[in-house]
């Protein structure tokens, strides 16, 4: 009963601060310093066309290498917790309840939504989209395979081997930014090019599209994981 | 003014589906609801001129952590099976 | 109360929904609860933060048509914290994954999901 209304207390206290800050807040008239800086010289600056892939690959782009071995460390903890004691055992698990409707239409759909996925992080710096997402929409057709198929053929070694190269990548780019432009990960090595094009905006697009493979590869890493231990016993 | 009719729709709506999902004794709706109110986050975003965010929300939020979450929780009950 | 817009509705759901994340994680006894909680607290962050870089009646941030292109910075919504949304988005997953493995690895342990029947490390 204490506990109770302890909790209770709490509650109403973090929701008089709450209220405090709702009464407060003042709806912003016009962009503050630096992103009204980001608007009026990223095109020229970055020349993509999405000032949000602008701000996250180049602007902020050691937050997004940063995010990314956070998710690279979260798929290899959780590889570690979920380690099989039988994983050097490569005993055929038993298939049940494999329907054949839908593996039939996972066959038919998983092309098509790996080749959503590539479209989002290939046009990340012109429209909406962008390595993040396109990489999740591509780990949610590795998911449909894994529910779907009974033996799917996803290769764990590929898949850590285009991990491992695109992270590498995404570094080097980074660096070849000191040697041969203006800092670490600037995207100028190689012409702006065409405003508003598909080749545009230099090492954006090669930046999100190594993004994407490797968040995508990572998220089915660790569905794979989890798949992998429903098998067992 | 018709946005913010459907703003305010959509915020009730949210808060509700936290509710049930705070409250609900099954823990399959609790995690249903969960990604619902996700997906209607991702309608709130597009509202307010967000649509990168949006798409984030819907794949990952909505999409993906529903799935793990699933996952967890049919080792989880094939464990308690296992132990009867 | 005319100028009441969605910045300030989504910023009065976000607190909201940040309240019974917080309720809720300290107030349920099964681990996934919890875990669900943390979800919905996370969202509400989120709403928060992007209804701060919201400006009426502006623009996404993306330059697609030719009249965007000149003053920029009068027409379009702050980028900025949608660029930071999108990183807490991606990290939230992260997160929520490793709870849950950890929660399964307790129940392997100890076969049960309530949180009181963890006193292993009660001081």
């Amino acid at each position: 009963m204490l506990r109770n209304s302890l909790l209770i207390l709490l509650i109403l206290g973090l929701a008089a601060i709450m209220y405090n800050l709702y009464a407060e807040f003042t709806p912003k008239e016009k962009l503050g310093f630096v992103a009204e800086h980001y608007a009026n010289n990223g095109k020229d600056e970055v020349g993509a066309a999405n000032l949000v892939t602008a701000v996250v690959v180049t602007y902020r782009g050691l937050d997004t290498l940063g995010e990314v071995s956070i998710l690279f460390l979260t798929a290899a903890i959780i590889g570690f917790f979920l380690k099989t004691k039988s994983s050097n055992n490569h005993a055929l698990p038993k298939v049940k309840r494999y329907s054949e409707i839908l593996g039939t239409g996972a066959k038919i759909l998983v092309p098509i939504i790996v080749l959503l996925g590539t479209y989002v992080f290939i046009n990340g710096h012109l429209t909406p989209g962008g390595g993040f997402q396109g990489g999740a929409i591509i780990a949610s057709a590795f998911v449909l395979m894994l529910i779907a198929l009974p033996r799917p053929a996803i290769n764990h070694r590929v898949l850590s081997i285009i991990e491992s190269l695109s992270g590498v990548s995404f570094v080097i780019i980074g660096l070849l930014g000191i040697v041969l432009a203006g800092g670490f990960l600037d995207n100028q090595i190689i012409g702006l090019g065409t405003f508003g094009t598909i080749l545009s905006a230099g090492t954006v697009p090669i930046i999100y599209i190594l993004v994407g493979l490797k968040v995508g590869t990572e998220l089915t890493g660790i569905i794979r994981n989890l798949k992998e231990i429903q098998n067992e016993e | 003014m018709i946005w913010i009719i459907i703003s305010v729709v959509l915020g009730v709506v949210m808060i509700t589906m936290s509710v049930i999902s705070i409250h609900h004794k099954k823990i399959t709706i609790a995690i249903l609801s969960a990604g619902g109110v996700s997906l209607i986050a991702s309608i709130l975003y597009l509202l307010m001129a967000a649509p990168d965010v949006a798409l984030t929300e819907a794949a990952i939020g909505s999409g993906l952590t529903t799935f793990i979450f699933f996952y967890v929780l049919n080792k989880i009950k094939k464990q308690k099976h296992v132990k009867e | 109360m005319q100028n009441i817009g969605i910045e300030q509705i989504s910023l009065a759901v976000g607190f909201i929904l940040l309240l019974l994340g917080i309720w809720g994680m300290i107030s349920q006894k099964n681990i996934l609860k919890i875990i669900v909680s943390f979800t919905i607290f996370e969202t509400g962050i989120n709403v928060i933060l992007v209804a701060i870089g919201y400006i009426r009646n502006k623009t996404a941030p993306i330059l697609d048509s030719p009249e965007l292109q000149t003053d920029t910075a009068e027409k379009i919504v702050d980028p900025l914290p949608q660029a930071l949304v999108l990183t807490s988005i991606v990290i939230g997953l992260g997160v929520t994954a490793l709870l849950l493995v950890y929660a399964l690895k307790m129940y392997k342990q100890k076969k049960t999901l309530l949180i009181n029947d963890y006193k292993d490390t009660k001081w």
